[in-house]
């Protein structure tokens, strides 16, 4: 997994718009921008690097989503967490003028708990608990809700308007080494928790009564699970915008990978993750030449029809 | 049978049957009076107020200085795109709901307002189309999505929600394409295609209106004759090919008038967010469990758009397109309404 990872790294750092030598990539990583393949290869590191920890954090965030709600669908794009930090964000950029991505970290993870805990709650509401069916509705419904408050916000404001639609289709385009830095420490407070829950997570698997009754506080690990996840959603889309579908796939593949065991399955998920997102956003620069295709609208398209895929294998009476 | 019965009963039955269809043709005639008022308060109001008898008289075609442009060249396309799409989204989302018997499965969630909206938005990005060519367009694709979501979903013993799943995952894929459409476009053309994919009556034209009205009355007309079947199947497949529906047969026809009324409206006026959501539960809250929803849920959708958009024209400063006054006020609707039907289990 980790050499797929590396491999993905050194493709989206040797792949792009400008086709480049190996010289010009380690004449770049010693620091040069003479020439502009060194440009080009010296804007495309922190871009790798993004799309790594980004990958990274929504697989992991997908993971422990699944985990929490037991169910195969969940996915912070399916379930409306990233529209709920999308609108959070749109928000802070539109009425109190936030214009760097360190200042609306905050407003995101904020935003992604509150849709999150929102559509859960509406969710799992009626016979049945959350059901796949009911969480997906849900949280479809509150994105559409949600995208028509973003709709409210921005379209009177012609001056934001273009900032805010390229920030919504989902990139790591614009990645550079001090946007990194703000979002890291969020990054890994959001992996620690996640990764940490891995037990609690197996114990929850097994049921809510069966973990009472082996010593685990449901409520409580739930909460450290979700508030991980949450985090992880919010400060990426903060920086990248909201990327849907990664969370939902990488799980499932690395479950025929490693099994359901979550102290396995939670790791590798988020090198999965990692390495998705590195591949669709070298797919988008290969596709769309000479310009690009944002990784947003790669994953969309090939998240979808796995998510179609999913609905497709399981039958009627557990949706 | 009759004889088992306590004295009275049926005489009970029928007085409780009695009152709701008064209740409901109550409703119906009030609605249309509402729709009505704000279809004249449309035609007067605005920036400028016109009187009502300058408004009988533009529309009785005579040249009326000064009111003739804007009443039979602005207000009155714009009125009525709004009633004629308010009736088909309410109409195409009441039968996809009462089909799938599932308040939340209504065309805006399953995918076929966001095909529509992808498909329109590329022929004019992409392709450069515009007017009937762009329905044309919408319309196929709509179709074609609906067809595939149905043949994935299809398995012995229906829909279900497969059925409601696929469609959101199509919907994601829809939406992931209008995305794309819009980065590549221009910005006049990207800030266009905005306000459109919100939904808007904006900038009406008759053009734009007869295409929709003529669907309205083939689908319309073909879903109101199937309204027997389609309160069949409310009550299940089963018990609606008991009862001597022809299940499939019905159900492929509805779908298709469904289809057909939200993928023109959608060209028209693009996808005017929850109006094909919210009109069928509005009107069966009014209306209570009785007959045939079609008929209120298309006036209610009517009145909807109607006053949404008199009121994102002219209730604050910044114009805003009717989609977005629907969404906002349709938002805290949703939620109660998904809370009760969770609750209810799915029941309108």
């Amino acid at each position: 997994m980790l050499a797929v990872l590396a491999g993905f790294c050194a493709l989206s750092v040797a792949v792009g718009a400008r086709d480049v030598t190996l010289a010009d990539i380690a004449a770049a990583f010693g620091g040069a921008t003479d020439t502009i393949a060194e440009a080009a290869v010296a804007k495309r590191i922190p871009r790798t690097i993004l799309a790594a920890l980004a990958g990274a954090a929504l697989g992991l965030a997908g993971a422990v989503m699944q985990g929490v709600t037991r169910n195969p669908l969940a996915d912070p794009g399916i379930l409306g967490v990233n529209m709920g930090a999308a609108l959070a964000v749109v928000v802070g950029i539109a009425w109190f003028g936030m214009a760097a991505a360190h200042a609306y970290i905050w407003t995101a993870i904020f935003g992604a708990a509150v849709s999150a805990l929102f559509v859960f709650a509406v969710g799992s509401l009626g016979r049945g608990g959350p059901t796949p069916l009911k969480l997906a509705l849900a949280g479809t419904a509150t994105s559409i809700a949600l995208a028509s408050f973003i709709t409210a916000v921005v379209l009177p404001r012609n001056d934001i308007a273009e900032g805010v639609r390229s920030w919504q289709v989902g990139g790591v385009g614009g990645a550079t080494f001090a946007a990194i830095g703000h979002v890291l420490p969020f990054l890994l407070v959001g992996f620690g928790l996640g990764l940490l829950s891995a037990r609690k997570l197996n114990s929850l698997a097994l049921g809510d009564e069966l973990a009472a009754g082996l010593g685990e506080r449901v409520a409580l690990a739930r909460g450290i699970a979700s508030l991980g996840a949450v985090v992880l959603c919010g400060a990426t889309t903060a920086i990248c915008g909201p990327i849907a579908f990664v969370g939902l796939l990488v799980p499932h593949f690395c479950r025929l990978l490693v099994g359901v065991d979550h102290r396995w399955l939670l790791p590798f998920s988020a090198l999965g993750g990692a390495s998705l997102l590195l591949a669709s956003d070298v797919l988008g620069r290969i596709v769309a030449r000479p310009g690009e295709l944002d990784v947003g609208i790669v994953t969309a398209f090939v998240g979808a029809p796995f998510f179609i895929w999913i609905v497709q294998r399981h039958r009627g009476r557990e949706l | 049978m009759s004889a088992s019965l306590p004295l009275g009963a049926v005489e009970a039955v029928a007085a409780v049957r009695g009152r709701a269809s008064r209740r409901r043709r109550l409703v119906i005639a009030a609605l249309a009076v509402l729709i009505g008022i704000a279809f004249a308060t449309t035609l007067m109001g605005g920036r400028s107020f016109v009187p009502p008898w300058d408004v009988l008289r533009v529309l009785m075609g005579n040249d009326v200085g000064g009111a003739t442009f804007t009443v039979g060249q602005l207000r009155l396309p714009r009125a009525m795109l709004s009633i004629v799409t308010g009736l088909s989204f309410g109409l195409g989302g009441i039968a996809f709901q009462t089909l799938l018997r599932n308040p939340l499965a209504s065309p805006d969630i399953i995918g076929i307002s966001s095909s529509a909206s992808a498909a329109a938005v590329f022929a004019i990005v992409v392709l450069s189309l515009d007017g009937p060519a762009v329905s044309a367009f919408a319309v196929a694709a709509s179709l074609a999505v609906a067809l595939f979501i149905f043949v994935l979903s299809f398995r012995r013993g229906g829909f279900g929600a497969r059925l409601i799943l696929t469609g959101i995952g199509m919907a994601a894929i829809c939406e992931s394409v209008v995305l794309y459409v819009l980065s590549r476009a221009p910005a006049w053309d990207a800030a266009e295609a905005m306000r459109w994919l919100t939904g808007s009556v904006n900038g009406a034209t008759w053009a734009q209106v007869m295409p929709t009205l003529v669907t309205l009355a083939v689908a319309g007309s073909l879903l109101l004759s199937r309204a027997r079947d389609l309160e069949l199947l409310r009550l299940g497949e089963d018990m609606a090919a008991s009862l001597g529906s022809r299940v499939n047969f019905s159900r492929v026809l509805i779908l298709l008038a469904a289809v057909a009324l939200i993928a023109f409206a959608t060209a028209a006026a693009g996808p005017i967010a929850f109006v094909a959501f919210l009109s069928g539960p509005i009107a069966a809250r009014l209306v209570g469990h009785n007959g045939s929803m079609l008929i209120p849920a298309a006036l209610v959708g009517a009145l909807l758009v109607l006053v949404a958009d008199f009121c994102g024209q002219y209730a604050t400063g910044a114009r805003y397109p009717v989609g977005v006054v629907t969404g906002a006020l349709g938002a805290p609707y949703l939620v109660y309404l998904i809370i009760r039907a969770n609750r209810a289990e799915g029941a309108l």
